[in-house]
């Protein structure tokens, strides 16, 4: 055998040795489990589990007779642990098992608004208590948020019904009213998001809660068309589209903290002070704000057409300052519509 | 990977968890189904002590406490057991509702490692009785992400081991070597940062997780220092920002209908001829000219003059350093 398949079948193996080891304590405590149903609570197919099952029925206690053996009564599709050789508890928590949900536990303990927060402070601290110094390495989490902002939505969310929003779309700097059927409240990045199908715009958008300014839940109920899918968040909530506009600036050694606030395709950090970063953004309405908002240390490379509008608007406010009121208009093209308003700050 | 190595192993688990002497290899070899050879045999003998060590790693790896030891004074080779209440899981009496909120915890993850880690917790935790309602919610839940830093960092402060590891700030060209006795990390407004002795510095010090370049490695010896008792982590993250109290007060005429995000946050507007007027609250000058800028000419300072004239400083900057670039590009 080749030395990846060994590794790739001894962490196979790694993973059946645990599972085998829980699966005795797991059937004791519940004794006349129906297999179909044990195999779909623990994840596995039922043959795999009648596999592990007759596995186990040959396991035991040195000697290796009869009455040594792990053994189990089966009753039709049901079975019952009737002697289980000495392992009748599960393995303890490792370090990153007792990490794993103790950081997660806290992450759900300091989030504002999430319901029954006294239960998971309960099991909080049973799963501290049950894993002891292992968790010992301490984690501290902290999630910003208007508490009663975000419980108020959350009470909205959990009505199940349509809910008329005022929401600020910062990619067009515009407040709109609009009407979306709600699906879910998340948490990303320490923002809480409502996550709905937006009826105006006819798809699945995520709503910052500090941008909905208000809520109004509806008389008709919340029905999220089967053909909207959530967003993956694996990568964050503003994931980059290839179509989507791609502006390059040069930016000052000052505005470097571009590169850790948005996702930037490329940085090409020359010599000097001078960098040059590419972002796709959602619309160059947004990025001349973006840009003009920056300071002077920001020069826009490329789109044009961007250097131009962002010179224009210079230019404007320049001219207005100059003269005495009234103001002139804005010539302010008009954007494409776009309803998701994950950039600015 | 073969049922009879499984096999094996799962006899090895009870042969040591049943025994409170310590069992040598030989002794283990004569037990246990799978380890049969010919000890006379030098390549046999080796063969096995190869098969023993590595299912001995693999124990390990699951995280089963094997004990060495020696069953008596007279014994020279090593032995192996289990001690029972090392090894189970202790009871964890939680309620239904306990029982959901760590369901729910288990699968926030959205790191590959961490998701199955807390998988695997949980499947010990239903081994151990415990009913897990899987359609259960709390309204909100956070995605819980971390920056690959994470792991080794926590793990040093458990083991309060020193860490060395580069560490870029955006406006430092390079990243710069830090030592640091790790004291815990911290999750700070979505983002993580570690909180420990700057051993260069001398002095308390936190690094943004994200900012760690290439490996954290642990150097020191496990149990090198001990943290202040008592130590506020949180604390030392958010030191650097607290809240901004918002005392100056500007007013800028803003264009019919546009500026919506300054109209969000005015605590005054009223209506005129020539706009609106919104009264803006303010911590920094400087910061509020940066927004106002952004709206160009849709927003006008009226007062203060030093908000009036920072903005138009910004404003001429700017119009000069895209001066060239407009020309090119051709105004709209």
């Amino acid at each position: 055998m080749t030395r990846p398949a060994a590794r790739g079948g001894s962490r196979t193996s790694a993973d059946r040795l645990a599972r085998l080891l829980n699966l005795v304590p797991y059937l004791l405590a519940r004794p006349g489990i129906e297999i179909a149903e044990a195999a779909a609570d623990l994840g596995v197919t039922e043959r795999q589990l009648r596999e592990d099952l007759e596995l186990l029925w040959v396991c035991g206690l040195p000697g290796y007779g009869p009455g040594d053996l792990i053994d189990m009564a089966f009753d039709g599709d049901r079975v019952t642990i009737t002697y289980d050789a000495g392992i009748d508890r599960p393995l303890r928590l490792t370090p990153d098992e007792a990490l794993a949900l103790v950081v997660a536990l806290r992450m759900l303990a300091e989030t504002p608004g999430v319901a029954n927060r006294e239960a998971v402070e309960r099991a909080l601290a049973k799963i501290e208590n049950a894993a002891g110094d292992l968790v010992a390495a301490p984690v501290e989490v902290r999630l910003p948020a208007d508490t009663r902002r975000v419980a108020e939505l959350r009470a909205a969310v959990e009505s199940g019904r349509a809910l008329r929003i005022t929401y600020y779309t910062a990619a067009r700097d515009e407040t709109t009213e609009r009407v979306v059927d709600p699906l879910r409240m998340l948490m990303v990045g320490g923002r809480a998001y409502v996550e709905a199908w937006c009826r105006r715009a006819e798809g699945m958008r995520l709503f910052r809660a500090d941008r909905i300014d208000a809520v109004t839940p509806l008389d008709e109920p919340a029905r999220v068309p089967p053909q909207a899918v959530p967003h993956d968040l694996s990568d964050g909530v503003f994931r980059p589209s290839p179509d989507l506009p791609l502006v390059t600036l040069r930016i000052g050694r000052s505005e470097r903290w571009i590169t850790e606030y948005y996702p930037c395709e490329r940085v090409e950090e020359g010599g000097g002070d001078q960098w040059l970063v590419s972002l796709r953004v959602t619309d160059l309405g947004w990025a001349r704000r973006f840009v003009l908002g920056l300071g002077p240390d920001v020069t826009v490379v490329a789109p044009a057409e961007l250097a131009a509008q962002v010179h224009a608007a210079a230019v404007a406010a320049l001219d207005a300052y100059a003269t005495p009121p009234p103001p002139r208009p804005a010539a302010d093209p008009p954007a494409a519509d776009r309803a998701v308003a994950t950039q600015g700050q | 990977m073969s049922r009879t190595r499984t096999e094996r192993l799962v006899n090895l688990v009870i042969c040591l968890l049943s025994t409170r002497r310590f069992l040598t290899a030989a002794q283990i070899a004569a037990t246990v189904p799978g380890y049969e050879h010919d000890p006379q045999d030098a390549r046999d003998h080796e063969a096995f002590q190869r098969k023993f060590e590595r299912d001995k790693a693999e124990l390990r790896e699951l995280g089963v406490p094997l004990e060495t030891g020696t069953a008596s004074a007279f014994d020279v080779e090593p032995g192996y057991r289990i001690a029972r209440r090392e090894y189970a899981l202790p009871e964890i009496p939680l309620e239904p509702d306990e029982a959901a909120a760590v369901g729910i915890a288990a699968r926030l993850w959205q790191h590959a490692g961490l998701a199955a880690a807390a998988s695997s917790g949980l499947a010990k935790l239903r081994a151990a009785g415990v009913d897990v309602d899987p359609q259960a919610t709390l309204g909100l839940e956070p995605m819980v992400t971390v920056d690959p830093a994470f792991a080794p960092l926590t793990a040093a402060a458990r083991d309060r081991r020193e860490v060395t590891f580069d560490y870029r700030v955006p406006d430092r060209d390079e990243p710069s070597r830090r030592r640091l006795q790790p004291w815990g990390v911290v999750c700070w407004r979505g983002r993580w940062y570690v909180v420990g002795h700057d051993l260069e510095r001398a002095a308390t010090r936190c690094f943004r997780l994200s900012r760690v370049v290439g490996a954290v490695r642990a150097t020191g010896r496990p149990g090198a220092y001990e943290p202040p008792v008592g130590v506020d982590l949180i604390s030392h993250v958010a030191r650097w920002s607290g809240p901004v109290e918002r005392t100056g007060r500007a007013t800028v005429l803003a264009a019919p209908g546009r500026a919506a995000g300054l109209r969000r946050w005015a605590v005054e507007t009223g209506g005129g001829p020539d706009g609106d007027r919104l009264v803006l609250p303010y911590a920094d000058p400087e910061s509020l000219a940066g927004q106002l800028v952004g709206y160009g000419p849709d927003v006008r300072v009226l007062d203060p003059p030093e908000v009036r004239e920072a903005v138009i400083q910004r404003l001429k900057e700017i119009a000069a350093r895209h001066d060239d670039l407009a020309v090119a590009g051709g105004a709209r």
